[in-house]
């Protein structure tokens, strides 16, 4: 646990060094506000709307309709600022030779790995920790669900998850962070899109795909249910990723 | 201490290091010799566990680097050919995290880091970036982080690649110091490095392992029984036949030739010398000696002869 956390300390380290922790904090705080702003502003007037129409209307409810659409929204951010993330985590190593120290330094492939994985999730979690602000505004002004808000975020924890154990694998596949960047982009987007396409196909394939879909099994977590399921699909995908990517390491190792 | 067992590396359908086996005791400096792409980092990162071997066997400090690697490794210091240096980080930073990660007690790494970089000498840029540091400085800096855990062996890819000639010899005397509570295997393409600090020394080219000798007798069983340089006017004669059929004089080979005179190589045998039976036989015919001085082989020309396989290639290689 130590070495793991040795790792995880250093990424991070790393990370807040270098311009890229600043660079993908800064841009998603200034996209995600700019469009919390607008959320709200659409709310407010939706709700003076519904005022208006006078008793009996159904009232409008801020976790249904400004709380989760902003939510789905940072989701999108996220698929373009996570690559940036992970883009260097191995790459970097491979390019400087510094994965010459850490694979001949007494740590197992598991360690290294986890600790870069935790690493990236911590910039990441920092990231989502930034819009505890704007929620607390939101408790601020009114009365919203917190559960709802809870299962979100563990949703977009496990999600986020998800897409780092994808980046750390295209990362261990390419000395070139840009290789890397955009291969993990077109992979996040393909993760994203796969559900696009299966209400063109037979009930099973769109089973199939749906299940695929990264993004789809967050809907029930931003409906504010922790259902095992997706905790099971969310938790296994990473694995996988984290074990192709020991595999790909070794592969390299065989290589030379 | 390490055990080298039949190694052999395969890329592909290259053979990189074929069965290649060698020891080094307790606190034995071992060099190990071989023109570029020989197969020396190759086996270097065998041994460090960085790579496994396509057969074979590696035993560094009691453990198997295979088998046994988290234990091998916590024994192993290792400096790659490039030093492997975080740019972002300090030094010092870099010399904590590698203290970390190489299992050095929380309350030791302070004094520990403070310690080696004392001894590498590093200590006036602790606080300045690895990305900043000049070729000497990163050379140290890796040098310092493969020392950082005393381990029983130390394995060094070109140590003084790329250091001026102060430092060269700086590193060279700390290296000696290491010698004898660690056991170092370095590895190097300059001749007179090995002689100077190793008292054993592996040749290896092209992937096998050519000789395997201190450098004293690798010089003196290269040298043979010993030889002389002989060079003569002979006036038109062959004097080949006349210096073979002196008593002693084992082989004698042309070596040089200008305009009239030869230069000629005599080897002679181990109790015999047969200085004098030469000059009285050159002067004796009427032939004009211009030349007579023993030969005697420096590592540079065993290296060349153990490692080119035709004497035409000797430039080419050079």
């Amino acid at each position: 646990m130590n070495n793991i956390l040795a790792i995880t300390h250093k990424e991070l380290k790393s990370y807040f060094a270098s311009p890229i922790a600043y660079v993908v904090i800064g841009l998603y705080t200034l996209v995600y506000g700019y469009y919390f702003y607008a959320a709200v502003r659409f709310f407010e007037r939706q709700s003076m709307q519904m005022a208006g129409l006078g008793a009996g209307t159904p009232s409008v409810n801020i976790n249904e309709q400004l709380i989760r659409p902003v939510f789905q929204y940072s989701m999108v951010v996220f698929l373009i600022l996570l690559p940036m993330i992970t883009m260097r985590t191995y790459s970097e190593e491979k390019r400087s030779g510094t994965m010459e120290l850490l694979l001949t330094s007494p740590l197992t492939d598991f360690q290294i790995i986890m600790g870069k994985f935790l690493g990236a999730m911590g910039l990441y979690a920092s990231m989502l920790g930034i819009t505890l602000i704007h929620m607390a505004l939101l408790f601020w002004v009114s009365q919203p669900e917190w559960m709802p808000i809870l299962t979100s975020y563990l949703g977009l924890l496990l999600m986020g998850g998800c897409f780092m154990a994808v980046g750390l694998l295209i990362s261990s596949l390419t000395k070139n962070q840009i290789v890397a960047v955009v291969a993990t982009f077109a992979v996040f987007m393909m993760l994203w899109m796969v559900n696009w396409i299966a209400q063109f196909m037979s009930p099973t394939s769109q089973a199939i795909l749906n299940y695929l879909s990264i993004t789809g099994h967050l809907e029930d977590f931003m409906g504010g249910v922790i259902d095992t399921k997706h905790v099971v699909y969310y938790l296994s995908f990473i694995a996988f990723g984290l074990f192709l990517t020991a595999r790909s390491v070794d592969v390299e190792r065989w290589r030379g | 201490m390490i055990e080298v067992q039949h190694l052999t590396k395969q890329y592909g359908p290259f053979t990189a290091v074929h069965d290649v086996s060698f020891k080094a005791e307790r606190g034995e400096i071992l060099g190990f010799l071989g023109p570029n792409g020989a197969g020396k980092t190759t086996t270097m990162r065998v041994l460090t566990g960085y790579m496994p071997p396509t057969d074979g066997k590696a035993i560094v400090a009691g453990y198997d680097v295979i088998e046994q690697p988290i234990e091998a490794k916590r024994r192993t210091g290792y400096l790659p050919e490039t030093p492997p240096l975080y740019p972002d980080m300090t030094v010092r930073d870099y010399l904590m995290f590698c203290a970390r990660i190489k299992g050095v007690p929380r309350i030791d790494r302070a004094t520990r880091v403070k310690t080696t970089m004392d001894r590498t000498r590093i200590a006036d840029v602790a606080n300045r970036q690895c990305a900043k540091l000049s070729k000497g400085y990163r050379q140290r800096v890796g040098l310092a982080q493969a020392l950082l855990h005393n381990p029983d062996v130390l394995i060094l890819d070109e140590p003084t690649a790329g250091l001026d000639p102060k430092q060269i010899i700086e590193t060279r005397r700390l290296i000696k110091e290491l010698g004898g509570e660690h056991t170092v295997i370095l590895s190097t393409h300059i001749l007179p490095e090995v002689s100077q600090t190793c008292q054993r020394v592996v040749i290896i080219n092209k992937g096998r392992v050519v000789a395997v000798d201190t450098p004293d007798n690798l010089t003196s069983r290269l040298q043979g029984a010993g030889s002389l340089y002989i060079e003569i006017d002979s006036m038109g004669a062959d004097a080949q036949v006349a210096l073979a059929s002196i008593a002693g004089v084992t082989g004698v080979t042309v070596s040089e030739r200008h305009g009239a005179a030869t230069g000629y190589e005599v080897a002679m045998a181990a109790d015999h010398d047969v200085r004098r039976e030469l000059a009285s036989t050159v002067v004796g015919r009427g032939w004009g000696l211009l030349e007579l001085r023993p030969m005697r082989m420096s590592l540079e020309e065993i290296f060349l002869s153990l490692t080119t396989e035709e004497t035409e290639n000797t430039e080419a290689v050079q």
